[in-house]
């Protein structure tokens, strides 16, 4: 059976020898059109003025829209219809489009791009936090809060309490291919559009509107992405929509792709965060009570801010009990790139915190932190809660334990899982070997920490979580597939051929992987929120289980036997004395007059979800994991390398083993990239200074640790009834990267007696002026 | 105007009228419908258009968007569809990054594809650097080197080991393009510079490629230097080393790395492989950026810069080329032919302070080169990219250590003299305070060095 095999990606082949297509790479017809957005130089004000003369005379130039030209709706908002394709007379951020250059090449269309002349009436610019908070500029009419218990008469009868604050910095995706559409005219006013997209359904919605036609009218093709990261979840928009009202107003084919500067100004990012907490605790660090406010910077738009800011709240307790909760989120809004999604959308900002605070009592008590982590844990599945207190009995006389939105924590398994971590990475020999190595540098000074990870695995909007597919059986036996989900390199397209490949009981080369493709499954989810492979594997199962159905059905009826007695086995088929090939017996089935197509439907169970409240059951189940990182910090300097990292996560039943280690490490790299080199700085004028890899700089090569040793839990296996009992790997690992962030301030805290209270990202400036603040008297 | 012929993908390619600033990425795609070779940044830092570029002296990988077309007269071009053989076979390093799953969004592959096979012919296996120019966002790298390390003992591909002598067959004529000029002499370079002075030199066009790519400038006239042959030299004399302005940073870095480690750990960190292929020493010198990285070594050398301009030569210091941000001593239609710097016992230390290793343009780079006699520092000289407009001397702290005992008590009392040398800026990549900071510690560091005391990250193992 090929699922559970580790198997190579579906391209891999094609990867290698520079045969994989994308966007950019699709042969185009003769008189296509190259178009650039002319931008924004000011972050906030009035056009005065747009004389664009010289765009239009330039060399190349076909043609020139503006707000004004635009047929009809003039949106890419996946939300609130805020975010106009076209600034239409207001500028809410520096690099905001304000016009559309449709030239011959596409250099030509750069360059007359930039030679707009646009008047401003400045406004004053809402930049940093604190300025949102003094202009009470935010979404939504107040903070959200979560609460669970009395917060406050719990500090107030705690032990210990202790108060802090952390910074997280945003996160450029840097997806290697940059934005990227084409759009090419059909009869009728059709458009068929290819992007680089996450989220086809979503994309020929927004250029439905913008065409005034129905979404029958768009078909959006992609067939992969080169990276994605949620950076290609809503932000697609843009690059299509322009290409589609582009092709409409010239009535030639039109190709967009951004300069990775123009990407990186126009395009959203991970949210910044500021995070206050509050935590009252015993004197072995077991919590009783914590306060969180979440200050979410969400630059000017809304996009998808809400939810993401949601997920941090729905992740302020990580793996842990809180007795007591009150979790407080201001979503800010500020005239900056409108933040979007990106690879734990809003949860690794969320969990930070909560992990700070279990570093910071671990400093209080002067306990190893793991210590305080394991102590204050969710019970095991099955198991008395940690605190009694405050674990409820249901009527069998089983546990309850919630957590601070009151959801059952009903799987947690982690006890076990770094029960194994801590054993197999050899963390407390390693720590007291730290101790000492420290003691005799005096420059350099190592650090070690272990985190944990859950995370909650469903869309919190809970309409999303549902996945259609499309499955023909040929007569030769061939089976081709289709289904909503998009490829992004994460390989959800060959777990997903291994899903049908063992419904047919089939090779996995009899199984054809197609592009997603809105004319064949309609109105999908966008490939997001860890879900691809949840729920567009049980779509698929489900309509090659109809088809397989089907087939028994039929061949079970001409010989005169129950259908149950079928048997699909290693490419064959088995009906009663009869065997035959699986193309045989697809055969016999089309000329049977049975259908071979079918269409599968997935909605995920058992979640109901009140956002505004805070209660429910937004999440299907959890994933978990667990990292160890070891590093070692220059005290002179601040530069510092991970010198180790062991991880153990939890696939559940790993559809594809070799996939999954993949996105264990990549996302590990890249979250330990996030709290740590990869830094994005605006000016005062609220101009992003970072805007090419010369200047925003993600993991390389040698970023890596030295050793790294990646591990899927061999006991995984999902408590609920997913596809094949996996588990959703996609964003729950960039959060081990947490453990490099702690390793770092743990190699602070050996500087000094004080909490080295560090921010990120743990730029080597930052930790520094970190080694300098231990020092001071 | 002469055209430019060279070999892509083992076979002949002739090109006449091309715009001298085209592209060989943007040719490739748009011209050749090759589309293995992507574009992921246009800037030379992310290496997903790196191709093999070979002729009579090795291979080496260049990135493709930042090279021009009449820089390739005369080489042998091997892209990613070249890597495979001419049957569809696979290279080794193919097979071996399929096997190890090291591709997941595969846009970054072709480009890793490349320099894993260029490495892999050039017998290289340290592939964290080899590895450095190429970016990839998906896998955290882990199984891209360890289908590197997998490939490592199989033999060299006939196709890919007959580039550099089929290169030979084309070799030959000049580059040239539709505005430029290739001398082939110093001499003749000479006499087109006295006589076109507003033309851009294109050397290894690591900077100029910046200037057609992201500024979408369009120079009216290039004069290629690709050609000149007799400035590509080193010559390591006895009483001085001579670096041609065309010696490339992959060219010079062993050669200095042997007499003075720390200026080749500096070279190792310059910009990535690709970069160093293109980049000269003389580009570095003469585009006076004030955070290029060869500049403070070799005023720390005690360099002299060696100019030229028609049969007129002059020389000064290093350091005194650099008037002001953005300003050299140099005047119209005169080049740098060399820099040379006094053969001496190593006493040269380099610090480079960055966000990241490798590839990263330097928040501040030290260096130091105090020499000692009897426990008191004789001389110092001591520069730094990073703190000020351009590359520059800490006159105040060398004075501040001079004749004094070398010790932290001395280094203490330098304290205050770091700011008279230095009001560095804030940017992107560093505060001024930071940046004072740091490079004070720079000091306490060479000291500690001396010491024996362990203070490189690098050199730590788990």
């Amino acid at each position: 059976m090929s699922v559970g095999s580790a198997l190579p990606h579906d391209a891999a082949a094609l990867h290698v020898t520079g045969a994989a297509h994308y966007v950019d790479d699709i042969p185009v017809p003769d008189g296509t059109l190259s178009l650039a957005f002319g931008i924004s130089s000011v972050a906030h004000g009035r056009i005065t003025e747009m004389d664009l003369g010289d765009v239009r005379s330039a060399t190349g130039t076909i043609a020139v829209l503006t707000a004004g030209d635009l047929p009809c709706a003039n949106d890419v908002s996946p939300s609130v219809h805020d975010e106009p394709l076209l600034a239409d007379g207001k500028v809410h951020y520096l690099g905001q489009p304000l016009f559309l250059v449709a030239a011959d090449t596409h250099l030509a269309a750069r360059k007359a791009a930039r030679i707009g002349k646009v008047g401003y009436n400045e406004l004053p610019a809402i930049l940093s936090i604190d300025d949102a908070l003094a202009a009470n500029s935010r979404f939504e009419e107040g903070p959200r809060v979560y609460l669970k218990g009395d917060v406050e008469a719990a500090l107030a009868a705690a032990k210990h309490v202790i108060d802090g604050s952390v910074e997280l910095g945003g996160q450029e995706h840097f997806y290697l291919e940059g934005h990227a559409a084409l759009a090419l005219p059909q009869d009728s006013g059709d458009m068929v559009v290819h992007c680089s997209s996450q989220h086809p359904s979503e994309i020929q919605h927004k250029v439905a509107d913008a065409l005034g036609v129905p979404m029958h009218a768009v078909q959006v093709v992609v067939r992969r992405m080169g990276g994605g990261f949620g950076g290609k979840e809503s932000q697609a928009s843009a690059v299509a929509v322009a290409c589609a009202v582009a092709a409409r107003a010239t009535g030639r084919p039109c190709k967009m792709r951004y300069d990775r500067d123009d990407d990186i100004l126009i395009t959203g990012k991970r949210h910044d965060f500021r995070i206050d907490y509050r935590a009252g605790f015993d004197d072995a660090g077991r919590l009783v009570g914590v306060d969180f406010t979440q200050y979410c910077r969400c630059g000017w738009a809304q996009d998808l801010s809400l939810p993401v800011a949601d997920r941090a709240m729905l992740h302020a307790d990580n793996a842990y009990l809180l007795p007591a909760a009150r979790i407080t989120s201001h979503r800010l809004r500020t005239n900056t790139q409108s933040a979007t999604a990106f690879r734990g959308f809003g949860g690794p900002q969320g969990m930070v915190g909560i992990e700070r605070v279990m570093d910071h009592v671990a400093h209080h008590l002067d306990i190893d932190p793991l210590d305080v982590r394991r102590i204050n844990f969710y019970a095991a599945a099955g198991k008395a809660s940690a605190d009694g207190a405050s674990a409820a009995l249901d009527t069998a006389g089983r546990t309850i334990q919630t957590t601070p939105y009151h959801m059952p924590v009903e799987d947690f398994v982690l006890h076990e899982m770094v029960d194994e971590l801590e054993d197999t990475s050899g963390y407390r020999n390693r720590r007291a070997a730290i101790a000492e190595w420290n003691s005799s540098n005096s420059v350099l000074k190592k650090g070690i920490a272990l985190t944990p990870v859950k995370f909650g695995i469903s869309f919190t909007l809970t309409h999303l979580n549902q996945a259609g597919a499309l499955v023909h059986v040929y007569h030769d036996g061939s089976v081709h597939m289709n289904h909503g989900g998009t490829e992004m390199g994460q390989g959800l397209f060959q777990k997903v051929a291994q899903v049908a490949a063992s419904s047919f009981c089939v090779p996995l080369e009899s199984v054809k992987i197609t592009a997603t493709d809105t004319a064949r499954v309609p109105n999908t989810s966008a490939t997001a929120a860890s879900s691809g492979s949840d729920i567009n594997g049980m779509a698929v199962r489900s309509a090659c289980d109809e088809i397989r159905e089907r087939m028994a059905a039929h061949l079970a009826e001409t010989r005169q036997m129950s259908p149950r007695n079928v048997e699909f086995r290693a490419g064959r088929v088995l009906a009663g004395a009869d065997e035959m090939s699986f193309a045989e017996a697809a055969r016999e089935c089309y000329e049977g007059r049975v259908s071979l197509s079918a269409t599968g439907f997935y909605q995920t169970p058992r979640i109901q979800w009140d956002r505004i409240r805070g209660t429910g059951r937004p999440f299907y189940y959890f994933a978990y994991g667990a990292a160890v990182s070891e590093v070692v910090l220059d005290t002179l300097s601040g530069e510092n390398r991970v010198l180790r990292s062991d991880i153990l996560h939890d696939a559940g039943a790993s559809l594809n083993p070799a996939i999954d280690i993949g996105q264990i490490e990549g996302g590990y790299v890249q979250g330990a990239g996030w709290l740590t080199m990869e830094e994005l700085v605006w000016d005062q004028k609220g101009r992003l200074l970072t805007h090419a890899p010369s200047t925003y700089k993600i993991p390389a090569c040698s970023d890596r640790p030295d050793i790294f040793n990646v591990s899927l839990w061999s006991k995984g296996r999902n408590a609920e009834e997913t596809i094949h009992r996996s588990k959703a790997v996609g964003e729950p690992p960039l959060m081990l990267g947490i453990s490099a962030f702690l390793a770092l301030s743990d190699a602070v805290a050996a500087c000094g007696s004080r909490y080295p209270a560090l921010d990120a990202p743990a730029t080597p400036e930052r930790l520094m002026n970190a080694v300098n603040r231990m020092h001071a008297p | 105007m002469r055209e430019i012929v060279f070999l892509l993908n083992g076979e002949r390619v002739e090109l006449n009228g091309v715009p001298a600033t085209r592209t060989l990425l943007d040719w490739l795609r748009e011209n050749r419908g090759l589309t293995g070779t992507k574009e992921g940044c246009n800037e030379g830092d992310c290496g997903a258009c790196t191709v093999m570029v070979s002729d009579g002296t090795g291979a080496r990988t260049l990135n493709a968007c930042i090279l021009f077309l009449p820089q390739l007269h005369g080489k042998a071009v091997r892209t990613v569809e070249g890597v495979s053989g001419p049957d569809g076979s696979l290279h080794p390093v193919q097979n071996a990054m399929v096997r190890h799953h090291g591709s997941q969004c595969g846009f970054c592959t072709p480009g890793f594809i490349v320099s894993m096979a260029c490495a892999h012919r050039n017998g290289r296996s340290d592939f964290d650097v080899q590895l450095a120019g190429n970016l990839c966002r998906c896998t955290g790298y882990a199984p891209i080197v360890r289908a590197a390390e997998d490939a490592a003992s199989e033999p060299v591909p006939a196709w890919i080991a007959e580039d550099c002598a089929l290169s030979a067959a084309v070799a030959g004529g000049t580059e040239s393009g539709a505005s430029g000029m290739a001398p082939e002499s110093a001499d003749e370079l000479a006499i087109l510079y006295a006589a076109h002075p507003e033309a851009v030199l294109v050397a290894g066009a690591t900077d100029v490629g910046l200037a057609v790519t992201k500024a979408l400038q369009e120079p009216e006239r290039c004069l290629f230097l690709g050609n000149v042959q007799d400035l590509k030299f080193i010559d390591v004399g006895p009483q001085a080393v001579r670096i041609g302005a065309m010696a490339t940073f992959a060219e010079v870095g062993g050669m200095v790395g042997n007499m003075h480690p720390g200026f080749g750990e500096l070279i190792r960190r310059f910009g990535s492989v690709q970069v160093r292929n293109a980049a000269t020493v003389g580009g570095n010198i003469a585009n006076g950026s004030p955070v290029g990285d060869s500049p403070p070594a070799l005023i720390a050398l005690g360099a002299t810069l060696h100019l030229r301009r028609g049969n007129d030569r002059r020389e000064l210091p290093l350091e005194d080329f650099f008037l002001d941000y953005g300003v050299q001593d140099r005047a119209p239609g005169e080049f740098v032919e060399a820099v040379s710097f006094p053969r001496q016992a190593d006493r040269l230390r380099c610090y480079k302070l960055s966000k990241r290793f490798d590839q990263d343009i330097s928040a501040v780079c030290g260096c130091f080169n105090i020499r000692l006699q009897s426990g008191r520092v004789e001389k110092a000289r001591i520069a730094f990219g990073g703190m000020a407009g351009i590359p520059k001397r800490a006159r105040h702290v060398e004075d501040a250590l001079s004749g004094r005992e070398w010790n932290e008590t001395t280094i203490s009392a330098a304290r205050d003299a770091w700011e008279r040398d230095f009001t560095p800026l804030t940017d992107m990549r560093a505060s001024a305070a930071y940046r004072l900071e740091a490079a004070r510690n720079m000091l306490v560091r060479a000291f500690l060095d001396d010491e024996g005391a362990s203070t490189n990250v690098l050199e730590i193992a788990p």
